[in-house]
């Protein structure tokens, strides 16, 4: 076993007791990564100097004797989505190649005084647009556990890289399931916090009102350990919340007798692959001897979670996309005559079809005539959805769905028709417009050796409970723990 | 039919805070080198945030509270989305449906009819601005624009009047009464032509016995309240002309060409805005609870109005002094500084308003920055009280005492030009000029006034202006009149 095969805290604590150096452990990330990313492409940036420097840093403190930071020497890999300072920053996207921001997002200034080592950014559906990681500008990712599918998006980069043991852990964003539904198909632990939780300055936007980061962990502890550092009030972001900040990894690992769980029977139409229903019943009866009390509930307005989702992270996102003309940094059009064509050229060659699909429709969406058919209803119908989710907490601790109708599909089976690569995120949209906290974890393999996600809500700032039941269920579970092949279902050689 | 113009305006004033509306940018960005008043969020760089300053709110509730409107409990910011390269994020961060403030008031003080009129303010509301483009060349020939966006985050309130005005010239008068509110308020210095505060107009004629409104057209570009009122003017006319000969007014917005004196269609230019407004969600909505509004209205400083009154009341001068003293805060806070030390604040006024403001018109300069301080115009005062000078001689004075900026005292010293109060020096002269003109004396002896004054012109002469005109008249008639007898 090679030492970037751990989890992110047997690192952490193998280093603090001087059992393994976070050099040698940095060594075998990139070694990893020379070995595999030209097979999965997470990464679009790697700092190799840098953070091999930064780890000699940390060994430096440990042979010292001082105190160490609660990430310190950890290798995490970032979703290019989130400003870094001096390091190339393009969203997945062409109309961005080139922009290097001259400050660092908060979450990163938070990784870097625990002590995280940033060791690159990670390829993503581009502008966060997409569920399968194949909009990017820059190629798609390959999921590790069959390279022929999709790691899922748009943090497919991230989730795919820590899936690979190419870092220890991961940032992604989550704006209508794009932690967790690539955390599902990867195989890993993907949480996306209440909104307000954790600052979304530097964090380039797509729905404002939708977006929030989250973690990419190998198991439900890392999860908890990364969330204390990159949560909390930061007065750059207006929206964020001023609430302390509990100590996630003392709390996940109380029990969950009496726990009160709702499954919500929207969630289980048709469509659903049965053996992802196969695995969920699993899970459920697994809680019921871990002491929780399961019932089914009903979330009447989930089927206008899509819809509503389209116009309103549409429309928001037509007006955050609209700094990109050309005028300051990125792309510029070298065929233009006037203000006009450099505006059209500009934005027509830079952006892929997905994100001019979106702008498109969320223009359309504000705009006079239509704006209260279609903006204002979504924003009316949100709210139901939300207080669908409200009654539920009322009488329940957390909702268990799966995280998705299948596990992972081919590469360029949805791609043609937008809609049906919609439909991929139905369990995970909800969420976002509620705004509350949502982990998915793996609770099984299908026939095909794909993992199938279990998805964990709970209602605003529930962290804990989530994390605690998801740790539970970790803890106690009869998964097999594996790691991915690496390879084609076909079992073809890899091209070096 | 009996035409009835009608105007209304909507005004942008920059609020003075220290920092711009939504970083921590400082404010004071004219005269810097472009693009260096900038961070992340006023260049709308990917990623960035808005923070409210809440300072901004306190200057426009002021403003809003001055202008008697009812202050919204909870208003929110909208996105305006348009595409300009000034404007980095490609909205502005502005207000839409709940503004701070609502259907409020001024009254202005038409001096020809001695009229009070209440205007009404629509609305109060704030926003970002944006940045600035310099165009090489002219606009519709230059190769490029540059962008410059230290002006970009600088906080601005937007007061929309109602379509009150009946004349250009009342809408000229708002906006002098208005600057002076705003710089009373400490909120705004009211600069036009520095751009702390600019004007759009919308005019319209119609039939003075209908209560339907004409077709509106906008007006742009004018840069000083004199082009407001020069452009309205010309509105004015072209649109009666256009009644006049039965061809329809078309709906539209017009820029005002300083150069040219006309207003000029910009209709090909435009596009029809939908600027797809919706809530801003990075902000949270703004709570204005009573207690706040009320601790502002409490303390709100003195307002022209109160000022003007309490000028008249306390220095005993009349209402157009008061007027013009209370017409920007500046001249204001000198009158009252030279008032505080000096008895007679009807001549302070009078000096202020004849000779300082000439010389302040003259050479360009603000009150703020003249040459002449209120101590420095009391001190030359001093000296006229004291007979050290004469009242004409200090004219003379004044205007050296604004070129060089030094006080009274020193140049009457450095010049030796004093009065000169020795009678027996004065006798000696006029005894002279009495017996160099024996006609004059003659002259004057029948009964020719003209004499003496010609008399007392040749004193003034030979002392070179130094004598007291009112002690020679006397002293002179007095001489001759004691040769004759």
């Amino acid at each position: 076993m090679t030492l970037n095969q751990l989890t992110a805290h047997e690192a952490i604590n193998l280093i603090k007791k001087k059992r393994i150096t976070a050099y040698e452990a940095m060594q075998d990330i990139f070694t990893q990564i020379d070995k595999v990313d030209n097979l999965i492409k997470a990464f679009l940036v790697i700092n190799r100097e840098e953070a091999l420097k930064q780890a000699k840093e940390i060994d430096k403190k440990v042979k010292n004797g001082e105190k160490l930071p609660p990430l310190a020497g950890v290798a995490v890999a970032i979703k290019d989505i989130i400003a870094t300072r001096g390091t190339e920053t393009t969203c997945g996207s062409k109309i961005l190649k080139g922009f290097y921001p001259p400050y660092n997002a908060t979450v990163i200034n938070s990784l870097r005084e625990a002590g995280a080592i940033i060791i690159g950014k990670t390829n993503m559906d581009e502008f966060a647009m997409g569920s399968s990681n194949e909009n990017s500008a820059f190629g798609p990712t390959y999921n590790p556990w069959d390279l022929e599918r999709v790691p899922g998006g748009s943090s497919g980069g991230s989730a795919a890289a820590v899936a690979a043991d190419e870092a220890f852990f991961a940032l992604g964003t989550d704006t209508g399931g794009s932690i967790r539904l690539p955390a599902s198909f990867c195989g890993m632990v993907g949480l996306k916090p209440t909104y307000g939780r954790v600052s979304r300055y530097g964090l380039i936007a797509y729905a404002s009102s939708l977006d929030q980061v989250g973690t990419i962990t190998k198991d439900v502890t890392d999860s908890a350990l990364v969330m204390k550092v990159i949560s909390g009030h930061d007065y750059k972001d207006s929206t964020s919340a001023s609430l302390e900040v509990p100590d996630y990894l003392k709390s996940c690992q109380e029990g969950i007798e009496g726990l009160k769980i709702g499954v919500p029977k929207e969630y289980f139409i048709e469509g659903i692959d049965p053996e992802v229903k196969d695995a969920i019943d699993k899970t459920l009866k697994l809680f019921e001897r871990l002491g929780a009390k399961i019932e089914e509930i009903s979330l009447p307005h989930t089927e206008y979670a899509l819809p509503a989702y389209y116009l309103i992270a549409t429309a928001e996102a037509s007006s955050n996309l609209a700094r990109y003309d050309g005028v300051q940094y990125g792309y510029r059009t070298e065929n233009c005559e006037d203000l006009s064509s450099i505006y059209k050229r500009t934005r027509s060659e830079g952006f892929g079809n997905e994100v001019k699909r979106r702008i498109m429709l969320g223009t359309y969406a504000l705009s006079s005539g239509y704006y209260d058919a279609y903006y204002l209803k979504a924003q009316k119908v949100r709210t139901l959805i939300k207080e669908d989710f409200d009654k539920a907490f009322s009488k329940y601790d957390i909702l268990i769905t799966p995280t998705s109708p299948t596990p992972a599909f081919k590469l360029k089976e949805k791609i043609a028709d937008p809609l049906t690569m919609y439909l991929t995120d139905i369990y995970t949209l909800p969420i976002n417009l509620a705004g509350v906290p949502a982990i998915s974890l793996n609770c099984g393999y299908n026939k095909n050796n794909l993992p199938i996600g279990l998805q964990i809500i709970g209602k605003h700032f529930s962290e804990e409970t989530i994390l605690r039941a998801a740790f539970n269920f970790e803890q106690n579970n009869s998964v097999e723990k594996k790691k991915p092949s690496m390879k084609p279902a076909k079992h073809k050689e890899a091209k070096k | 039919m009996k035409e009835e113009v009608v105007i209304g305006l909507e005004i942008h004033i920059q609020l003075m805070t220290k920092a711009k509306m939504f970083c921590h940018c400082s404010t004071d960005y004219i005269g810097k080198e472009p693009n260096t008043n900038t961070c992340p969020v006023c260049l709308g760089l990917p990623g960035s945030l808005p923070v409210l300053n809440k300072k901004v709110l306190e200057f426009a509730i002021r403003t809003a509270v001055a202008l008697n409107c009812e202050i919204n409990q909870v208003s929110k910011f909208h996105r305006k989305n348009y595409f300009y390269p000034d404007l980095p994020k490609g909205y502005q961060i502005s207000q839409y449906d709940l503004p701070l403030g609502r259907n409020g008031y001024m009254e202005i003080f038409l001096p020809k009819s001695q009229e009070r009129r209440r205007i009404g303010v629509t609305r109060v509301h704030i926003e970002e601005d944006a940045g600035k483009l310099v165009h090489e060349g002219d606009i519709a020939s230059s190769s490029y624009s540059l962008v410059d966006y230290n002006r970009c985050g600088i906080p601005l309130a937007e007061i929309v009047t109602e379509p009150d005005f009946r004349s250009p010239e009342e809408a000229r008068i708002f906006l002098v009464q208005l600057r002076s509110m705003v710089q009373h308020l400490e909120v705004c210095d009211g600069n036009m032509e520095e751009g702390s505060l600019r004007c759009d107009a919308n005019i319209s004629l119609r039939d003075a016995k209908s209560t339907t409104l004409g077709t509106k057209v906008e007006i742009k570009n004018m840069n000083s309240f004199k082009a407001v009122k020069k452009a309205l003017q010309f509105e004015v006319d072209r649109q009666k002309m256009l009644l006049t000969e039965g061809i329809e007014i078309i709906q539209e917005t017009r820029h005002w060409d300083e150069a040219k004196n006309v207003t000029v269609s910009m209709r090909s230019k435009e596009e029809a805005h939908d600027y797809r407004y919706f809530p801003e969600p990075n902000l949270l909505p703004l709570k204005v609870d009573l207690k706040m509004t009320d601790e502002i209205r409490r303390n709100l400083p003195e307002l022209p109005e109160a000022r003007r009154e309490r000028f008249i009341n306390n220095y005993q001068i009349p209402e157009y002094d008061a007027e013009i003293l209370t017409s920007t805060k500046a001249l204001g806070d000198f009158y009252e500084k030279a008032a505080s030390l000096y008895s007679n604040s009807k001549v302070i006024s009078n000096w202020i308003m004849g000779e300082l403001i000439r010389y302040l018109n003259e050479n360009k300069v603000g009150i703020e920055d003249s040459p002449i301080s209120p101590e420095k115009l009391v001190g030359m005062l001093k000296l006229i009280d004291d007979g050290i000078v004469s009242g004409k001689m200090a004219k003379g004075i004044f205007e050296k005492m604004f070129k060089n900026g030094k006080d009274a005292s020193k140049i009457v010293k450095e010049s030796g030009i004093t009065q000169i109060t020795d009678k027996n020096e004065l006798f000696e002269v006029i005894d002279t000029v009495i017996k160099e003109n024996p006609r004059s004396v003659e002259d004057f002896n029948e009964g020719k006034e003209k004499a003496l004054h010609y008399l007392v012109g040749q004193v003034m002469r030979y002392t070179k202006g130094r004598a007291k005109p009112d002690f020679v008249f006397n002293a002179i008639k007095q001489r001759i009149n004691k040769t004759i007898r």
